[in-house]
């Protein structure tokens, strides 16, 4: 394990400062973090693009509505020289100069040598040339008993005969308004950008989090704790999804080896027996080299026990490939009641001979897609279970429909099995009689679970009052 | 009757040789499946054993190969890959019986011989006979010293396979394959009972029983000694 998986191991919703370095560069490491700069930066482009939008349309408008008053103030003087000539234009401007109209609208005429003649400007400006159309100027304005320079805009004309016009706007407080704009949309970008990169790290940390949650639990059953969970966080989002997935997986796992280590258990115990028997017979033969029948016995009841054993490890390796799902699904449709036709007509001979009426009841056309091999053994197993077991009286095979399904029912008028160990009876190496003096190896129903569960289906054991009703359903093919 | 023998396991090669060898035929060994894709090669041979997985060249492998050269030899395939599919894709390889190990020797022997005897019976014959016994198989009748026996499908088939193979040991497995079409034996002795009816059919009112029991081994339906009185 690396440094930096220790430190890893150490992320936490708290920095703990000598981590910070770590975590840090960890951090940049990570695609939650590119995520979030590159969320950011999206971000910030586009809050600075709006707020620039912004600026520059409330900056504009004013100044057109600057632009907008001078020059209708322009066209209206220029109409009243038209009409009533030089002395109606120094009339009207000295009307309109007189006293404070709070628009900021400025005035001035002069003579050809500069002479005030009316207006609002004390003197003509210094640096406006006479004529100089469009203009930007500054004038001394009276505010509260004090005199400030404010900026203005403007245009000078020279009438004819020498005369000069100056009309003006004090922009100060257009000016200030548009720098207020400038400030606050200033101090608001700045709000949200720092907003955006709070939010950013923290949908970071909060996916790292996340993650490191999945990697923990993977490393701790890893190391071997298979009863590990990832924790969820009851929001059933993707997070969630995948973690009930990974548990899931977990489950399945922990399943099967529980599985394993069960099967390997009883395969220890259940074949420790016969070959401690058999090793026992031979030493015994070894021990009176003389009597050369017993060796010959023992030989050959060794060749038996050997044959039984081969036998049952023959069974468990087809009930563990069964259960494996790794053979490819053999789907034949296949008529199921042939498949009991077929068997009735192979056990119908013995089951007579030990004076069981064996019965056959099907209906047509009850098909599903399968494989005749396998059916065929399961069915033969719960024959020779219900032979064994039946104990005179009668075992009947019945092939029927449902809803959907497709039913396979073997009863037998025996013993039954116990409601409480109709589950049991299904693994390995069970077997309900304690004496075990029928043959067997109890792994017949394992069998024909693992046959029915292949075929998607499933297996019930019920009460046929008296003996035992195995029910085997099948999804059943349309007809 | 010359065999090829290809088994990569020394101890169960020696087994095989020596069984077979002492059964009467003359037995060649290779170790893997060059070696024995070399010696099946020269079609010298009756019948080839050849096991599933072996060095080299796989023995589905060097099956294919051979059918692919033209020779036809009758092949045996032993493996311990004992499931309906593994069995399946060996038939469909060109194999022509297939054995699961472990297996008993003299299983081994009988179907070495039916394989064998399966070039000898012409497909032209409509009727088999041993002895007074006479199977129709167009008529699908069995008549005895010309005495007609009634027999189920079933046990028709039954005799037909024994009869076929009169003569010569037959394994209750293999009565399960060919009459069946089982792939597994049952735990019940379900054989037993169906050859025990067919004996009770074709011999209980005759003195010349023909339908034996071999211990540890089978069944063999042959005619009686010529000696007997």
């Amino acid at each position: 394990m690396t440094d930096d998986n220790l430190v890893l191991h150490a992320w936490g919703p708290w920095i703990v400062p000598r981590r910070v370095f770590g975590n840090a560069r960890r951090l940049l490491r990570t695609h939650a973090f590119r995520l979030a700069a590159l969320y950011f930066l999206v971000f910030a482009a586009s809050v600075s693009g709006v707020l620039l939008f912004v600026y520059w349309t409330s900056a504009d408008f004013v100044e057109r509505q600057t632009e907008a008053t001078l020059d209708a103030e322009i066209t209206g003087l220029a109409e009243q020289y038209a009409l009533r000539g030089l002395s109606g234009l120094v009339q009207i401007v000295a009307a309109r100069s007189a006293g404070d109209r709070g628009d900021g609208m400025l005035y001035l005429v002069t003579d050809p040598s500069g002479r005030p003649l009316a207006g609002n400007i004390a003197a003509w400006p210094t640096g406006v040339p006479a004529y100089a159309g469009r203009l930007s100027f500054t004038t001394e304005a009276r505010v509260k008993d004090r005199i400030e320079t404010h900026p203005a805009q403007g245009a000078s004309f020279i009438i004819p005969g020498g005369y000069r016009l100056l009309v003006g706007r004090d922009i100060a407080d257009a000016t200030a308004f548009r720098n207020r704009v400038k400030i606050t949309l200033l101090w608001a970008g700045l709000v949200a950008l720092g907003v955006g990169l709070l939010g950013g790290t923290a949908m970071s940390r909060n996916l790292l989090r996340r993650v490191e949650l999945v990697n923990r639990t993977s490393e701790r059953v890893m190391a071997g704790d298979l009863s590990d969970r990832v924790p969820l966080d009851g929001t059933s989002d993707e997070f969630d999804q995948l973690a009930t997935n990974l548990n899931r997986m977990l489950d399945q796992i922990e399943r099967l080896m529980t599985a394993m280590r069960e099967v390997t258990d009883d395969v220890a115990h259940d074949l420790k027996t016969p070959l401690s028997r058999m090793r026992v017979r031979l030493e015994l033969a070894l021990l009176d080299p003389a009597d050369s029948s017993g060796q010959t016995e023992a030989i050959r009841s060794a060749i038996d026990e050997a044959d039984r054993l081969l036998a049952t490890f023959n069974a468990l390796l087809s009930i563990a490939e069964l259960e494996s799902g790794t053979r490819p699904d053999e789907g034949e449709a296949l008529d199921l009641s042939e498949v009991a036709r077929s068997a009735a007509e192979l056990y119908e001979p013995v089951a007579e001979e030990k004076g069981i009426v064996l019965s056959l009841a099907t209906e047509p056309g009850v098909r599903i897609r399968g494989s005749r091999h396998l059916l065929s053994q399961a069915l033969a197993n719960l024959l020779d279970n219900a032979l064994k077991y039946a104990g005179g009286g009668e075992i009947q095979i019945r092939v029927l429909r449902g809803e959907g399904r497709a039913a396979l029912e073997v009863s037998d008028r025996g013993q039954g099995i116990p409601e409480a160990d109709r589950e049991t009876v299904f693994n390995r190496f069970v077997r309900l009689e304690p004496s075990r003096s029928t043959p067997g190896n109890g792994l017949g129903l394992s069998l024909v679970r693992a046959v029915v569960r292949r075929h998607r289906g499933i297996v019930e054991l019920a009460d046929n009052r008296p003996g035992l009703r195995v029910r085997l359903e099948f999804p059943k093919l349309a007809t | 009757m010359k065999l090829l023998v290809v088994e990569d396991d020394r101890e169960t090669a020696l087994y095989l040789v020596k069984g077979l060898s002492e059964s009467g035929y003359t037995v060649d060994r290779a170790g893997d499946g060059r070696e024995g894709l070399f010696l099946a090669s020269s079609g010298s041979y009756d019948a080839i054993v050849l096991d599933r997985m072996l060095p080299s060249m796989d023995g589905l492998a060097m099956l294919g190969a051979l059918r692919a050269a033209g020779i036809s030899t009758p092949a045996l395939i032993l493996s311990a890959l004992g499931s309906v599919d593994d069995r399946v894709k060996g038939l469909r390889a060109g194999g022509d019986d297939y054995l699961v190990k472990p297996f008993a020797f003299s299983e081994l022997l009988a179907r070495l011989e039916a394989l064998l005897r399966r070039g000898a019976v012409t497909a032209a014959t409509t009727k088999l006979r041993v002895a007074d016994l006479e199977l129709d198989l167009l008529t699908r009748t069995v008549r005895r010293r010309d005495k007609p026996i009634e027999v189920l499908p079933r046990e028709f088939r039954l005799l037909e396979y024994l009869m076929r193979n009169a003569g010569h040991v037959v394994t209750r497995t293999m009565l399960l394959e060919h009459v069946w079409d089982y792939h597994f034996d049952p735990q019940t002795n379900v054989i037993d009972v169906h050859v025990s009816r067919l004996r009770q059919k074709i011999d209980k009112s005759f003195d010349s029983p023909l339908l034996h029991t071999v211990r540890g081994a089978g069944y063999c339906l042959r005619a009686p000694e010529p000696s007997a009185p």
